[in-house]
């Protein structure tokens, strides 16, 4: 099509020849598969094949004695039914409910005052809530626990005897919110401030001339309008807080036994995989996890009863 | 070809963040407990930053026996601890560091390459299996990266892939939410006329992409790019899995393998501590550059993916 239309400028010879137009457009649908392959390949080979032969390796165990063998769903059994994978669960769980809301209430708050006032100052804090997004959630970990830790933080030198132990299996849960709170909201928060960002002016205007104040504006106004970004966030959270794996690796180390290898499911599957080589396990393990998560998303979604735009 | 001059004029499509100019009217008239908290939020998301960079100029004994864990020792001893941190166990870390830099730009440039071909492709043709593929790309989006590394793990051991730099960078090419990112952009930003018009200039399909669309979508490029940079920079299950040779870990494996032996050493591993200290600063120095440098680009392209 290329070379023949090159010769002849005019638009509307090709619309007036439907035969070549059918055809170019056949091509034109061709040619689209040819931009998306590159990453349909990527697509199948590190996301659709690992999990298929993981949900393989999963219906069958490995014996020192027995060699392989196909056990059907009981590795699945097996997993619903230990008590660690299952307390891990139940972590996480009550780990999103109570991280969720903090975060959550955090990144709004800020997002709302920096989308309301605006100065260098503002522009400044900005930035700086955002920063941690751009640290490594390692590192993240690290230095909160060494701000925790009575050798290296500035706890027992403000409290003295009675500095609180924050890595203790007592405060490890508020801990380990705090890092994550950290790592997290400001990256919740720009996307937050972006919808924001993008709500029409004239709204707050109306707003005003009908009376309304600037915490009314807030609450009536852009909260609800930014509704089906806070959704996104929290399903985000959702998937991320259940898969918890990273900061609680990094804590357990320095926390004397406050984080065990079951502590979270995630990493109870790392250490069967790891520490005791029980692949068809882990595998189960992963795919039980994501079974929850399932569940959880959809428990979510059924009681707002709102979509956020990339579901639907 | 007339798609250069296009070019300035449709990047009127841009979304671009709007100063507020109602925020203005508000500044001043009781400011001051927004700003407070403000400067709350300030303190709190900066003081490990602090103690990490107060802590990284005190020398080994001043770490512990210093009067003030948030503000300087006797000695300003940043330069020593660096070099330390540079020459220990035959310049290991420089080794993580430039692993880090390998994996974070290939597995990025990588990922942002094809996201922005599948993105285009998505938005501006009409190809058979497109819905298919597109509810797969919706839902992969919903699965973590997390919930990936020991399927992948199981899967490249079979293959002997283990313990390469592929183990970690072929996996991180997998980025279905950069190409929901540029999906979205893309349709705003390249309009049809301008690509129909090229087309009947008599430019192919793939020049058309190359000299029409690629200009006008350079935000979100930039954007995909750093959020997969920062995504691979800061991976740590995937390469903890995939790796046991020392000389491939990133940074971030690796300065969890010294915190490992400090901890274990219980109180014998002093000079680890302060290595582990100076390397995390170094580890975060070149991202928060980048994000500093290049914020106007990817404010533009997170905005994107917050409004659709």
């Amino acid at each position: 099509m290329a070379t023949t239309l090159s010769a002849s400028p005019s638009r509307q010879k090709p619309i007036s020849d439907p035969v070549r137009r059918r055809s170019a457009q056949g091509r034109r649908r061709n040619v689209g598969w040819l931009f998306v392959a590159p990453f349909g390949i990527v697509f199948v080979l590190f996301l659709v094949a690992p999990l298929l032969y993981a949900l393989y390796l999963s219906l069958f165990n490995k014996g020192l004695a027995t060699g392989t063998t196909f056990v059907g769903i009981s590795n699945y059994v097996k997993a619903f039914t230990d008590p660690n994978f299952l307390n891990g669960v139940a972590f996480v769980l009550l780990f999103a409910l109570v991280l969720i809301p903090v975060q959550m209430a955090v990144s709004l708050a800020a997002a709302l005052v920096l989308d309301a006032f605006s100065s260098l100052f503002v522009r400044f804090s900005r930035l700086m809530i955002f920063l941690p997004y751009a640290i490594p959630a390692v590192i993240g970990a690290l230095m909160w626990g060494f701000l925790y830790s009575p050798s290296f933080g500035p706890l027992q030198q403000i409290f003295g005897a009675n500095a609180p132990a924050l890595l203790s299996p007592s405060n490890i849960f508020g801990a380990l919110v705090n890092v994550v709170t950290w790592q997290w909201a400001g990256y919740y928060m720009i996307i937050i401030y972006a919808a924001l960002q993008g709500i029409d002016k004239s709204l707050y205007e109306a707003a005003r001339i009908d009376g309304a104040n600037g915490w009314q504006i807030a609450w009536r106004l852009k909260v609800p309008m930014v509704a089906s970004s806070l959704v996104l966030i929290v399903v985000f959270a959702l998937i991320g807080t259940l898969q918890f794996f990273t900061e609680p690796e990094i804590l357990a180390p320095i926390s004397n036994g406050s984080i065990q290898p079951n502590t979270t499911p995630n990493i109870y599957a790392y250490s069967q995989a790891f520490s005791y080589a029980n692949f068809n396990y882990a595998s189960a393990l992963s795919f039980a996890l994501g079974i929850v998560v399932l569940i959880a998303i959809y428990i979510f979604m059924f009681a707002t009863r709102k979509r956020g735009s990339i579901l639907s | 070809m007339k798609s250069p001059q296009f070019a300035p004029e449709a990047s009127r499509f841009r979304p671009r963040g709007n100063p507020g100019s109602t925020a203005r009217a508000l500044r001043g008239r009781g400011a001051v407990l927004p700003y407070l908290f403000l400067g709350f939020l300030i303190v709190y998301f900066l003081i490990p930053i602090w103690w990490l960079f107060v802590a990284s100029t005190k020398d080994a004994q001043d770490l512990f026996t210093s009067p003030s864990a948030l503000w300087f020792g006797k000695g300003f001893n940043l330069i020593p601890n660096l070099s330390d941190l540079f020459t220990y166990d035959e310049g290991i870390y420089i080794r993580w560091l430039l692993n880090s830099v390998l994996y974070a730009l290939a597995g990025g440039l990588g990922a942002t390459a094809l996201a922005v071909l599948a993105g285009y492709g998505f938005a501006k043709f009409k190809f058979s299996g497109r819905r298919l593929s597109f509810s797969m790309l919706l839902g992969s989006v919903m699965v973590p990266a997390t919930a990936l590394v020991i399927p992948t793990f199981t899967f490249f051991s079979d293959l002997g892939l283990t313990d390469t730099i592929w183990a970690v960078i072929l996996p991180s090419l997998l980025n279905p939410f950069g190409v929901y990112l540029m999906l979205v952009y893309t349709s705003d930003a390249v309009p049809e006329e301008l690509l129909d018009a090229a087309r009947v200039d008599g430019a192919g399909e793939f020049r058309t992409f190359l000299q029409v669309a690629l200009p006008l979508l350079r935000p979100a490029i930039v954007t995909v790019l750093l959020l997969s940079v920062v995504a691979n920079w800061n991976n740590y299950f995937l390469p903890l899995a995939m790796l046991s040779d020392k000389n491939l870990f990133p940074i971030t494996v690796g300065i969890g393998l010294w915190e490992g032996q400090a901890s274990a050493n219980n109180g014998g591993g002093y000079s680890l501590w302060g290595l582990i200290i100076a390397g995390c600063l170094i580890s975060i120095v070149p991202l928060v550059i980048a994000f500093l440098s290049l914020q106007k680009y990817w404010r533009g392209g997170l905005a994107v993916g917050a409004l659709k």
